[in-house]
């Protein structure tokens, strides 16, 4: 799983004379991608991730304790063999219209089995109590996430790698009406314009 | 707030079909702490020695310890109390897995059965709402399949079950509740479960478990982590490899069985087989278990990998662990494969691991010694392994011979008579023991079977290494880092104690040092199952990550009771007499705590009545082993003392009755 770092990246505008043309491109810049690896194999069933979540999370911090809440799942069926670590991801507020059963080395899982979603069709990654949705925050402030630094079978491991590739931004709403403005008139034109407006004040 | 546990026991009459959530005395766990301790003293306040086994009037107890359900690693064990069919004591087995977490996160500490269900029947504890359904569709059904039906019928994956098989529907008395990889086994809990008419007890739980000072207490549970991954990477040098590691005996984990295939006895307890293991049978035994092993799995919590899944070729996968995988196949005196095979089908009607393979040898034996003959097994197979596995078949069903046998090799030996009772020679306190007959007597073993109240040799030993390390340099390097003993002088004890000469056995360790050491191995047992902690990770291995001096400040941060070594060694002295005074009400006399005759072949009376007679006034038992009155008022526990009084077990002044031991309780 990969959760992206906050935006760190400054647009830079490149003006196009000849086109007229803006381009909104990213600079390309290192990042840190934070992975949690799972080794579904190495699971022993113990559910140690579930516990220490669940604890984590609570508040104040580790005073109580139900794996209910934790947002990590094991499903677990032993004489099936199947061993499937889930994190709780987006919320989803309806049901999915289709669902998926897989067969993988002849065991067949659960529809729901790798979904990460809290939604309306089970009581997974939802607060026993309320039923607010649960989602994974990786231990936020804590040097890896718990579940991680509690599994000693290592079927959860935790890696953090700086990623090349650059970040692709989404122009804002007022950059693409800009642009098509640009591409009619010519950005001399929208400049002159701009200038005339804000001297009206 | 009530900290650690709920504070909330499941009382089910299931005679009368009612449910109660009753509030339990916070005093109660200061005194008893939870599991075992608080099992015993309910045991004794409404269990009269007059109710046997199969009376409605008995209880059946399954408790959860009173760290079960927090973060702290390997605490999820269940106890189940009651009194035993075949020992007509306290039994008071335990098992791992998920039920005990499960159950408190339902809201409750225990679930207290009472009385009989007329038609069979399944509990379903869903948080605040508890059914009794019925389970007339699931009688005959194996204990694994019997959860995965369940599961199945309530649509909760997530619930975990408890059941009986075959074995406990037909009270066995040695029928087991099984939970997943997990059961308890000893004591005949399974018997009594079939008794009440209860099939299984499904639960799910979502609620919270609370903790009372919480960063300390996490603090204690990740130097715990910390001190089992040191351990894993550091096995202890000069042991036989299952006892340099922590966790219950790998017996899932390791190929080379030549220590136990070689040491313990085969057949009905019987045979050593010196120079069996070789590298024919390695390489065969390896390959059977590499083919069956799907997985090594643990219990709630814990890293441990103790467990693994078996499937035997054209069987359904069951779970497996410690040291049924041999007993089977040595009984037989067969092979592993079909140890294995054998294995799925006693966990599936659900009988204890030690005794059912004993038992059948114990049958075949008195088969050729002329003493059951061909009438008695009509239809056998001529094949031994056949042989196997129709007896099970005929004892969990109670048919012909079988409903003979499934009242264990004493009762069995006395029913069938004809000279039968020397053949069941492997019991203590009516109770078939792990097969091992060695040469020169062990007095801290011989203390430790004798005095043992869980009758199980693993249930009390450990902590203390089994055997003096050749060199002085290998001692002195085992006790450098050896903080977990309650005292140093345990440290000297062990470095003096040589395998020959003036400082070995069975003179060395001395008769005090013998009572010291079998003391603090008991206490730990017991401290464990109070709290639910497993004994592979405590009580059992050398140099466990829980210890006399880390257990007080989990209960003080866990569970808010203030706690000490002082006062923590007081409760579990407390409920350990609770145990022996249950088992004293009931008839148990210095005459029971004797080890099986033939145990040791060289033995050494005075020193055993030494023995006996410094442990008991150690522990503060009389010469018949009864708790003496200053004992027991040391301990607060006056009622047990009026009560003594009151029954003539002891006079006014404290002093044992005269009018003598009760006679032996027989069969009903």
């Amino acid at each position: 799983m990969e959760i992206l770092p906050p935006k760190v990246l400054r647009r830079k505008k490149i003006r196009n004379k000849a086109e007229g043309v803006i381009n909104v491109k990213a600079e390309k810049k290192k990042k840190t991608v934070k992975v949690i690896n799972i080794n579904a194999d190495k699971c022993n069933g113990c559910r140690a991730c579930e516990m220490i979540c669940s604890a984590f999370h609570a508040a104040p911090k580790y005073s109580s304790n139900n794996p209910a809440r934790s947002r990590i799942r094991i499903i677990r069926e032993p004489l099936r063999d199947i061993y499937v670590p889930v994190y709780a991801g987006e919320h989803a507020v309806a049901e999915c219209a289709g669902r998926d059963k897989y067969t993988i080395d002849g065991k067949e899982y659960e529809e729901c089995a790798f979904c990460r979603a809290s939604c309306p069709s089970r009581s997974d990654f939802k607060e026993p109590d309320s039923g607010l949705p649960l989602k994974c925050d990786m231990c936020e402030g804590e040097e890896m996430p718990l579940c991680v630094k509690w599994c000693t079978v290592d079927a959860l491991t935790y890696e953090e790698r700086e990623d090349e590739a650059a970040e692709e931004e989404k122009p804002e709403d007022i950059e693409i009406g800009l642009e098509s403005l640009a591409n009619k008139y010519g950005l001399q034109k929208i400049m002159d314009a701009v200038a005339r407006l804000s001297q009206k004040g | 707030m009530r900290y650690a546990e709920t504070g909330f026991n499941l009382e089910i009459d299931l005679s009368r079909g009612s449910i109660e959530r009753e509030a339990t005395d916070p005093k109660d766990t200061e005194l008893y702490l939870g599991g075992l301790g608080t099992n015993a003293k309910i045991l004794w306040d409404r269990v009269p020695p007059e109710t046997k086994p199969f009376d409605p009037e008995n209880l059946l107890i399954f408790g959860s310890g009173l760290l079960c359900g927090t973060p702290a690693t390997g605490c999820n064990r269940t106890i189940v109390s009651t009194i035993s069919p075949q020992t007509l004591f306290m039994a008071f087995s335990m098992m791992g897995g998920f039920w005990a977490p499960e159950l408190k996160y339902a809201g409750y500490d225990k679930v207290i059965l009472r009385g009989k269900s007329p038609n069979l029947v399944y509990l379903w504890i869903n948080n605040d709402k508890v059914e009794i359904r019925d389970a007339s569709h699931l009688k005959g059904k194996g204990a694994g399949e019997t959860a995965e039906l369940i599961k199945k019928e309530l649509k909760e994956p997530k619930a975990q079950v408890v059941s009986i098989g075959l074995a406990g529907e037909n009270r066995v008395y040695f029928a087991s509740i099984e939970q997943g990889r997990s059961s308890a086994s000893r004591g005949g809990l399974g018997a009594v479960m079939g008794d009440k008419g209860v099939k299984a007890i499904a639960v799910r739980g979502t609620k919270d478990i609370n903790i009372a000072r919480p960063e300390e207490y996490m603090d204690l549970c990740k130097e715990v982590l910390e001190y089992i991954k040191f351990r894993n990477d550091n096995p202890i040098p000069g042991v036989m490899p299952i006892l340099a590691g922590l966790g219950s005996p790998q017996e899932m984990k390791v190929h080379d069985e030549k220590w136990h295939t070689e040491n313990f006895m085969w057949g009905n307890s019987r045979t050593r087989r010196k120079d069996f293991w070789n590298k024919e049978i390695a390489e065969e035994w390896m390959k059977t278990l590499d083919s069956m092993r799907r997985r090594l799995i643990s219990c709630y919590n814990c890293p441990m990998t103790c467990g693994a899944t078996i499937q035997p070729p054209g069987l359904p996968t069951y779970m497996m662990k410690c040291f049924t995988k041999l007993t089977y196949t040595m009984a037989a005196m067969s092979d592993l494969e079909f140890g294995l095979g054998i294995a799925q089908s006693a966990t599936e009607y659900g009988v204890d691991g030690f005794s059912a393979p004993q038992v059948m040898a114990f049958a075949l034996e008195l088969y050729d010694a002329g003493i059951l003959t061909d009438k008695d097994f009509p239809g056998m197979p001529a094949d031994n392994e056949g042989r196997f596995y129709w007896l099970l078949d005929r004892i969990v069903r109670r048919e012909g011979i079988g409903d003979v046998l499934a009242n264990g090799t004493y009762w069995a030996a006395r029913q069938i008579g004809n000279g039968a009772e020397k053949y069941a020679h492997n019991n203590i306190k009516k109770h078939e023991q792990l097969p091992l007959k060695l040469s020169m007597l062990n007095p801290i073993y011989f203390l430790m079977y004798c005095t043992g109240e869980k009758i199980n040799i693993t249930q009390i030993e450990g902590q203390f290494p089994q055997a003096p390390f050749l060199t002085r340099e290998e001692r002195e390097a085992f006790v450098k880092d050896w903080f977990q003993v309650p005292d140093d002088k345990f440290k000297q004890i062990f470095l003096d104690w040589e395998p020959r000469g003036e400082k070995s056995m069975p003179f060395y360790p001395n008769v005090q040092m013998c009572c010291d050491i079998v003391d603090w191995q008991e206490r730990m047992h017991y401290i464990d199952d109070a709290l639910g902690m497993c004994a592979g990770l405590s009580s059992f291995p050398l140099k466990p990550p829980y210890h006399i001096h880390n257990y007080p400040k989990f209960i003080s941060s866990g569970a808010g009771i203030d706690m000490d070594e002082a006062k923590l060694t007081q409760a579990a002295k407390r409920y350990r007499t609770l145990v022996r005074a249950i088992n004293i009400r009931r008839g148990m006399r210095r005459k029971d705590e004797k080890p099986p005759e033939d145990h040791w072949k060289k033995r050494f009376p005075e020193l055993e009545k030494e023995l006996m007679d410094t442990y008991y006034k150690f522990k503060g038992w009389n010469e018949q082993g009864i708790p003496t009155k200053e004992y027991l008022l040391e301990m607060g526990l006056d009622f047990v003392y009026e009560d003594f009084v009151k029954r003539g077990i002891l006079t006014d002044n404290g002093d044992p009755s005269s009018k003598g031991t009760p006679p032996e309780k027989d069969k009903e």
